[in-house]
């Protein structure tokens, strides 16, 4: 379809370039703007170093069996109340008679001390890790595929479906975030969900995920609908119009390839905000239900015997922070490369 | 201004309207137990919970238990599932807590915000304003209730600065034991806004410092202090007021839940999560429609506050 599309923006950018070769040897060679914007985060150091701390985090929840199954010799879910385990040439209760669970061991088994029910905190943690950051990076692409999905909807047909959609987002807008998760996290924790032919059990992930990614919509589609309204009007829409193109064709075609930076920059910052309202939502009981792990969970059962085990709330409570510092750190490196010039964009 | 008014107004109560029809129908349409099974105690029998049912109004149809629901909620008649308490007295009794909370925040994190943001504005790139970059990103990074835990834990519990947790008003323990439970809340509270509103001030100083009538100013020979809060500062805290009021909106209406539940403040925040746990309706709607309220309303102070801080904008 592309193939034979005369007005095609493309070949005609490369045909410039080409010229401009022809009568500048020293003239660089088409660029685009992926590739410039590419260049720049080369350049920035520290965003480039928190971006791989992210893929190293990423990378260690993947290896969460590889641990508990050859290190640690444990599943995140086995019990052991009453064993024991050797420190420091000593046997000691790995959950003292008072209940209070060992801390650090450093060795294979208990790297990271135990919990309550003394179960291995570093296979708990890694566990976690993989439960949080799916929830998180699975509940960003619902956001980003219905905002986008709205917002194109809303800014491009405009008038009634506009009307509509935008009279959604007030009521969005004005429900109370933490107050909607909590209170559907609640509801849905106790009954499942059923949406249309799916099924989800009372204690699956896909609940908070699914929780965590209709939440934010809002605040993401609000911008989308704000810059397609304007992209609309542009001669590119009205060209591909005239070929013949169709609504989908434009909104997905056209349309889309000019919000891909603004979703770019968005995304690692979504991600971020999701692995944080995960956490609290499963510290106030409406996330991840027990016993499945995640690092909200962690920390809330954690902050129980704070007294006692800083351990068990120390561990996911660093891992969360750095989780999403990197994301943060890395998503502003990934709006400077897109946009040197960015203003922080506040509404619309 | 009049017609402006009356449009958001009437806009506000529909908002509401659709934001209560939703907490029900999410209660009601999402099977969250039976609340007659869960009244009627441990070992209930058909006819008791057949007689509870019938008390509240449950066998009737969505719309009439929304109603009756809606009215007893205006006319302060509410009473809850669980303890069968005065739903309205629990909200009035709770909201100086949370007013008191999210007021001391916000101020804390609006002058903080400010002053770091120009602080590392000043001298842009250099070793301070990189100091303050790395807290400010570890405040928005770090969540509010693990932060809040460890200083309870800290500052409360080991080292005995600071109370731990509680909430005590002025009329029963004096100005000076209110302020002393307040102080760490309103500052683990504030800690991630102070982070987001410094990088927001940051920016939009470095934004106007170039304009031409900053340069002006800098022309006539003005002082560099006054340049910076006349000229440079009040413009680039245009952005920062709307924001603060709608985040301030925010924390009012449930951002603060977290807080209040950490530091043990009984506010409507730890209300709304003590409820929840039981699927107590009642007060979860309650609850709910103050937040909204308080959302809605204050984004109509902030866009009415807007056109009259930037005479550009017009009321529509």
């Amino acid at each position: 379809m592309t193939a034979d599309n005369p007005v095609e923006t493309q070949p005609a950018a490369e045909g410039v370039s080409h010229e401009l070769e022809v009568e500048a040897s020293h003239a660089p060679s088409g660029t685009s703007p992926w590739a410039l914007a590419w260049r720049r985060l080369k350049r920035n150091k520290v965003s480039l170093a928190f971006g791989v701390l992210f893929i190293l985090l990423v990378l260690s929840a993947l290896a969460a069996p590889l641990w508990a199954e050859h290190v640690a010799e444990t599943t995140p879910s086995r019990n052991n109340v009453s064993g024991t385990i050797i420190k420091d040439g000593q046997e000691v209760d790995i959950v003292s008679l008072e209940g209070v669970p060992i801390g650090p061991t450093w060795g294979r088994k208990y790297f990271l001390g135990a919990d309550q029910n003394g179960r291995d905190v570093m296979v708990r943690l890694l566990y976690g890790a993989r439960n949080s950051l799916q929830i998180g990076i699975l509940a960003a692409l619902i956001t980003m595929t219905l905002a986008v999905i709205l917002g194109m909807a809303a800014g491009y047909f405009r008038g009634w479906t506009d009307a509509i959609i935008s009279r959604a987002f007030d009521v969005m807008w004005a429900f109370p975030v933490l107050l909607l998760g909590v209170a559907l996290g609640v509801a849905l924790a106790v009954g499942g969900l059923n949406i249309g032919p799916l099924h989800f059990e009372s204690g699956s992930l896909w609940i908070p995920t699914f929780i965590i990614g209709v939440v934010g919509v809002v605040y993401l589609a609000r911008p989308i609908r704000g810059q397609v309204l304007s992209l609309r009007e542009k001669e590119f829409v009205e060209a591909a119009r005239a070929q013949g193109a169709g609504n989908l064709r434009i909104m997905f075609g056209e349309l889309l390839p000019n919000i891909a930076s603004t979703l770019l920059v968005f995304f690692p910052l979504i991600v971020a905000n999701a692995i944080m309202l995960e956490a609290a939502l499963s510290f106030l009981g409406a996330g991840v239900q027990p016993p499945a792990p995640s690092w909200g969970t962690m920390i809330s059962s954690g902050l129980s015997s704070l007294i006692s085990a800083p351990h068990q709330t120390f561990a996911p409570g660093l891992m969360l922070v750095l989780t999403v510092l990197s994301l943060n750190i890395f998503g502003e490196g990934v709006r400077d490369a897109l946009d040197p010039r960015a203003k922080i964009k506040l509404e619309n | 201004m009049a017609t402006f008014l009356i449009r958001r107004l009437a806009g506000m109560a529909f908002v509401m309207f659709v934001v209560s029809v939703l907490t029900y129908f999410i209660f009601f349409v999402l099977p969250g137990g039976d609340p007659a099974v869960r009244m009627a105690g441990k070992r209930p029998t058909p006819e008791i919970i057949n007689a509870i049912r019938e008390e509240w109004g449950l066998d009737e149809p969505f719309y009439t238990q929304y109603l009756t629901m809606m009215g007893k909620l205006f006319s302060g008649e509410l009473v809850s599932y669980d303890q069968r308490e005065d739903v309205v007295a629990r909200i009035i009794d709770g909201a100086p807590r949370t007013f008191a909370l999210a007021i001391g925040a916000a101020i804390i994190w609006f002058a903080a915000g400010v002053a770091l943001g120009l602080f590392s504005a000043i001298r842009a790139g250099g070793i301070r304003d990189r100091v303050v970059t790395v807290l400010a990103l570890i405040g928005i990074s770090t969540p509010v209730f693990l932060l809040g835990a460890l200083a309870s834990y800290y500052i409360g519990y080991k080292w005995g600065i600071l109370p731990d947790g509680g909430y005590t008003p002025v009329s029963e323990g004096g100005l000076w034991q209110w302020l002393k439970h307040l102080i760490m809340p309103w500052l683990v509270l504030a800690t991630l806004f102070i982070g987001v509103y410094s990088r927001i001030v940051r920016s939009s100083v470095l934004d106007t410092i170039n304009d031409d009538y900053v340069r002006t100013a800098r022309a006539k020979g003005i002082s560099e202090r006054r340049v910076m809060t006349r000229h440079v500062l009040r413009n680039s805290l245009i952005p920062v007021v709307t924001l603060w009021g709608l985040d301030f909106g925010y924390v009012l209406g449930g951002g603060a839940i977290l807080t209040e539940k950490v530091f043990g403040i009984q506010g409507v925040g730890g209300y709304f999560a003590d409820s929840i746990t039981r699927l107590d309706v009642p007060p979860v709607m309650a609850v709910v429609l103050f937040g909204a309220f308080f959302i809605v309303l204050l984004n109509t102070i902030v866009d009415i506050v807007y056109a009259l801080l930037d005479p550009r904008i017009r009321l529509s």
